[in-house]
């Protein structure tokens, strides 16, 4: 097959074939078909059924459309043997049979609807021919009307044109009319006072008049209408002047005027000067509120009737101004806000005054209410008249006053915080009159913690007025940022914690260093209350504050560390000073037993002096009210026996002997010795040295102090041998009961027994009594 | 440096008695006076050789009881006064007198360096600054700069001035004042003041310093709560007329202006103990030192409140050279008030501090122990405020 088909090119089949005229017969039948195929939508590929993929021009394809029977025999005998001649005769034949029934039935189900398509076409022939003689018959009828109306038309010409012209001639006699009525028509409009339709009349008239002024006639109307319109203005302008009606009647005025042709500049003026007339007024009432009479109306109504008197009339002047002195351009613009300036000014003065009285209350509500009225109703004008600065004006003072708010609070805090401490003064001192239990100091410490902390509460609810998203200057750059981060943070609540620190640190810089000015207890309480601070409130504070008012500003605020550490260096300073007065007390105590006595010719003790048992109950009680504030703090170990303890120096005979009157000169050499040699192993005592926050340490400090000035008083005394024993006595009692005061007992003995070797060396004659008998005497006493 | 360590000197008793020997403006000497019950008293006059770093010590007896105090005689280097407790069996008196050093003690005759081998000298005794009526002497000062004939003593709540006659041997009550007021009104301390021709003696009481007039025996000021707590010690700026430093229980040091006593100028609390002894430098008088129980000398550099609060003054023919110079200097900050040094070498109560009268530079401190300490002013302030 494909040597056939590469035997006769494409195309080249037909063309060369020698019978021409038959090879052209098949050609032609052929577009028949593809017309016919394209008429039932075949392509000629499907129609042929062939697959795809062969060539469309194998000329031996039966179904192709370059089918040539000739090839296709050929190539039938040529290749087939006859048996399957044969069998593609019979193939074919029997093909050729389907076919031909197949056509068959074709025609036969076809034949009825050529019938019937015959039958409609005959049928619309006929309709048309009908169709065709009723559209000449409209023709004609068409002409005929044509001709009709032509006829129709030339007949009315004429009058239609007369009917013209009289149309024209009533309307110009109709303005005539009305110009020849116009003086009587003003006349009557400015009797009736409808000032508004003489001047639209007026206007109305007044080009044409202008045009025909020459005319004898109109000139005459024209003057009557000046004289009339001159009256006009003139009652216009008395009315104006009258300024008894309200602003709009005033602009409506104007505005006739303007139509009137009056010269505005002039109008401008006068304009201005009535408005401010009115607007003084205003001022005056709202001055005469002020007044000297305190009781004023409050602030919010002050500022409504302000708003709504003098605000509002401002609005109106400079809206009314605006639309009548448009044309006025620049100058006239400026001349307005330079108006609104001044009175605007005055205005402000007006309500800074009225915002003077109202600092000293303690609430913002009303103040915060009145503001924002305040505020928002200057905002119409400051919109209208951006020039005069009005809004900007307006939200200075806003800030103003809350800045003085602000100082206001912080004043009004540090007030509280000074009546908290005359609280507890009166409650410490109370009790005692009444002869009581001890005040709570706990207790205290609450109250006054608890109500400072509402205080400030209170005072940031107050300050957060001035902030609320309804308020219609909240978010003005200053209240968004400074006021919350400057003012509010770092002015009140820095600002006061600060002062609260200063007012506790002036106690401890009170001249009077005895003591008496403030009560000791005062100062344990304060300073539990700034070590409090610095734990845990100043930061509860300041994140309230942080979270109340969103700081959006960039400015450096005070850390909370910062503010901690001042606080604590505050209860530090207190409590040395606590440690100082209750030292001191006990030192006096101390000192006057010590030098008020006559040593050298004392008895033999046989008691614990009352004075020792008073340190040790003073101790005592400044024990208790210390640990009703602070913790117990850390003791260094101590051995289990350290009430039985006894002085060293007299632990041993040893020892003893050194107290032994012995004449060897080498004696005094080895008692310097060894207090020095005992001194290089223990380490130097810091008298007054800072103490920590807790129990041991302020009772230790005060011990160490106490015991101190005994050792100084006791180096300046000479004592007899029965003075040393009651000093013996005397240091082993406190030995007895002080050492569970102290962090370190230690330091107890090493004071103690300084204080006993240095009585010792002040004795001409050192017996030292026996240690069991100042046991004895001791626990008897 | 090397030669800036300190220099100690240990006794065998304890003492609370310390003075310079005020008239010997070449050697530097001090005198200590010792405490002890028992056994003899001493003064122990201590001679420094700045150049060797040496001590040179003489002993003197002083058998009539344990010396508190002790002050030399501004003229005579020979001539020093002692309070001392004179011991009785049932009540114990201090007394004051005048004594004489033996002759061959006195200055440039110290080729004695072996004192254990020579016995101790006895003092002589001049006079008795004695009125038993008057109570116990708690000081006795010289009139700084006269011919050392006027003697001052404070007993119990007396003010007693004498003039010693006849070579110091005799001496005569010249004046007496009294304190008056409620409870036992007692003396602490007093200093004479150098300037106003030395008419003016401040003493202490309690809380309270007085000025007094030794023309009138009157007092002409008084402060009132000077410190908190008693007033252990006062001295004279000797170069600003009415400044006064005094020291006290309270562990402060306050500087005052006599002419407005309500406030103190300025106020020291670098001790944590009582303060007991307080000196101005005699030439720069920004220098001040004090001592306190708490073991500690502290030497301040009060230059706001001194006579030369801009460092040292310039020459006139400086002038107008420093004319040209004068913004630069302007730009330097006057120099702050600061404390100069700590010494820490005591390891008891200092209960007595003075500068040498021969030295500038240099001081000594007295510890209860028996230690006393010479030291010297740092270099570089020296040098300082000297250039």
């Amino acid at each position: 097959m494909a040597a056939v088909a590469a035997g006769p090119g494409p195309g080249s089949g037909p063309g060369d074939s020698p019978e021409g005229p038959e090879a052209e017969a098949p050609e032609r039948r052929r577009k028949a078909h593809g017309m016919l195929k394209l008429y039932y939508g075949l392509s000629e590929g499907e129609a042929a059924g062939r697959p795809s993929g062969s060539d469309p021009l194998d000329p031996t394809d039966l179904n192709g459309a370059h089918f040539d029977p000739e090839v296709y025999l050929d190539k039938l005998r040529r290749e087939c043997p006859l048996a399957q001649l044969m069998d593609s005769e019979t193939d074919m034949v029997r093909q050729i049979r389907a076919l031909d029934s197949d056509m068959q039935t074709l025609v036969y189900e076809n034949y009825n609807k050529f019938i019937s398509a015959t039958d409609t076409i005959r049928k619309m022939k006929n309709d048309f021919r009908k169709m065709e003689d009723e559209m000449d018959r409209l023709a004609t009828n068409m002409a005929v009307i044509t001709d009709f109306s032509a006829r129709i038309s030339a007949t009315l010409q004429d009058r239609h044109e007369r009917i013209t012209k009289l149309a024209g001639v009533h309307a110009l006699l109709r303005k005539l009319q009305f110009l020849f009525e116009l003086p009587s028509r003003l006349t009557k409009c400015v009797e009736l006072g409808a000032y508004g339709q003489a001047v639209r009349y007026q206007g109305r008239a007044r080009a044409v008049l202008q045009q025909y002024q020459h005319l004898p006639s109109f000139r005459a109307i024209q003057d009557d209408c000046q004289v009339i319109t001159a009256r006009l203005a003139q009652q216009l302008r008395q009315r104006f002047r009258e300024g008894g009606s309200g602003a709009p009647e005033q602009a409506e005025c104007v505005e006739l005027l303007l139509a009137l042709g009056e010269p505005a500049e002039e109008l401008c003026e006068e304009f201005l000067a009535h408005a401010r007339g009115r607007l003084e007024a205003e001022l005056r009432s709202l001055e005469a509120e002020l007044g000297p009479s305190p009781p004023a109306p409050d602030v919010l109504e002050f500022t409504d009737r302000g708003g709504s008197g003098f605000v509002g009339g401002l609005c109106q002047v400079a809206s009314a101004y605006q639309e009548l002195f448009a044309a006025q351009g620049p100058a006239g613009a400026e001349k307005l806000a330079a108006f609104a300036r001044e009175l605007g000014g005055r205005y402000f003065a007006l309500v800074e005054r009225r915002l003077a009285q109202e600092q000293g209350g303690g609430d913002n509500s009303l103040l915060v209410r009145a503001l924002d009225r305040f505020h928002r109703r200057l905002r119409a004008p400051g919109a209208l008249l951006a020039a005069a600065g009005l809004a900007e004006a307006a939200t200075e003072i806003v800030e103003r006053v809350a800045r003085e708010r602000l100082g206001h609070h912080l004043q009004g805090l540090r007030s509280a915080f000074l009546g908290c401490l005359t609280d507890v003064r009166q409650a410490l001192a109370a009790p005692r009159l009444a002869g009581k239990e001890g005040p709570g100091l706990a207790e205290l410490l609450a109250n006054v913690a608890s109500s400072i902390l509402s205080h400030i509460k209170a005072s940031l609810a107050a300050v957060h007025l001035f902030t609320a998203k309804e308020v219609s200057f909240s978010n003005k750059p200053y209240f968004r940022g400074e006021f919350c981060s400057q003012g509010v943070r770092e002015g009140l609540i820095v600002g006061f914690i600060r002062s609260m620190c200063q007012t506790a640190q002036s106690f401890c810089d009170s001249p009077g260093e005895k003591g008496g000015a403030t009560p000791p207890a005062l100062l344990l309480l304060l300073s539990r209350l700034c070590l409090d601070y610095e734990t845990a409130t100043i930061s509860y504070i300041l994140t309230l504050t942080d979270e109340q008012f969103l700081v959006q500003d960039q400015s450096p605020v005070t850390p909370v560390s910062t503010l901690c550490a001042e606080a604590r260096e505050t209860a530090r300073r207190l409590l040395t000073h606590y440690v100082k007065v209750q030292g001191l007390v006990i030192s006096q105590m101390l000192r006057k037993s010590v030098e008020t006595r006559d040593w050298l010719s004392t008895l033999e003790p046989r008691n614990v002096r009352a004075v020792m048992k008073r340190v040790v109950e003073d101790t005592t009680a400044i024990d208790v009210q210390v640990g009703l504030l602070y913790e117990e703090g850390v003791r260094k170990a101590q051995s289990s026996d350290s009430s039985k303890r006894t002085f060293s120096v007299y632990s041993s005979s040893r020892q003893q002997g050194r107290y032994a009157p012995s004449y060897t000169p080498s004696a005094p050499m080895d008692t310097n010795l060894l207090s020095n040699i005992q001194k290089l192993f223990s380490e130097r005592i810091d008298v007054f040295s800072p103490v920590e926050f807790n129990k041991v340490s302020v009772l230790t400090g005060i011990i160490k102090i106490s015991l101190k000035t005994l050792l100084e008083c006791v180096r300046l005394r000479t004592f007899g041998r029965f003075g040393l024993q009651q000093v013996q006595v005397d240091c082993h009692f406190l030995q007895l009961y002080l050492w569970r005061f102290v962090a370190d007992e230690e330091l107890v003995h090493l004071l103690l027994d300084e204080v006993v070797a240095s009585a010792a060396l002040r004795c001409p004659d050192p017996v030292p009594m026996e240690p069991s008998v100042v046991e004895v005497i001791c626990e008897r006493g | 440096m090397e030669d800036d360590a300190p220099v100690i000197y240990g006794l065998e008793f304890q003492a609370r008695a310390l003075t310079p020997q005020t008239a010997e403006t070449d050697a530097i000497r001090f005198l200590v006076g010792t405490q002890s019950l028992k056994y003899d008293n001493q003064i122990h006059i201590i001679d420094f050789d700045d150049e060797n770093n040496i001590i040179n010590k003489n002993v003197l007896l002083h058998q009539v009881g344990e010396i508190w105090h002790i002050s030399a005689s501004p003229a005579d280097k020979g001539v020093l006064a002692t309070c001392y407790n004179k011991p009785s069996d049932s009540k114990v008196l201090t007394c004051a007198a005048v004594w004489r050093m033996p002759k061959e003690l006195e200055p440039g005759s110290h080729e004695s360096p072996d004192d254990s081998s020579s016995p101790a000298h006895t003092l002589e005794l001049l006079c008795h600054l004695d009125d038993t009526a008057h109570g116990s002497v708690a000081c006795v000062v010289w009139e700084p700069t006269g011919d050392g004939r006027r003697v001052i003593s404070l007993a119990d709540s007396h003010i007693l001035l004498w003039d010693l006659q006849e070579s110091s041997s005799q001496a005569v009550l010249a004046g007496s004042a009294s304190l008056e007021g409620k409870g036992q009104l007692k003396f602490t301390a007093g200093r004479w003041s150098p300037h106003h021709t030395c008419t003016q003696v401040a003493t202490a009481n309690d809380t309270t310093i007085r000025g007094w007039d030794t023309r009138s025996m009157s007092q002409i000021y008084c402060i009132e709560n000077a410190h908190g707590q008693l007033v252990r010690d006062l001295d004279f700026n000797p170069n600003k007329q009415y400044y006064l430093a005094s020291c006290g229980d309270d562990c402060k040091v306050k500087f005052w202006d006599t002419r407005n006593v309500t406030e103190p100028v300025k106020t020291l609390e670098e001790h944590s103990h009582w303060v007991w002894s307080v000196r101005y430098n005699h030439s720069h008088d920004q220098l001040v030192l004090t001592g306190s129980s708490d073991s500690r000398v502290i030497l301040s550099n009060m230059v706001s409140i001194s006579s030369e609060p801009f460092g040292h003054l310039v020459d006139d023919d400086d002038l107008s050279d420093q004319e040209e110079r004068r913004p630069e200097e302007k730009s330097q900050e006057p120099p702050q008030d600061s404390v100069i040094a700590t010494y820490e070498e005591h390891e008891d109560s200092v209960y007595a501090v003075d500068w040498s009268s021969a030295d500038p530079w240099l001081f000594a401190s007295l510890s209860y122990d028996g230690r006393l300490v010479i030291n010297r002013v740092p270099r570089a302030l020296k040098y300082h405020i000297l250039l």
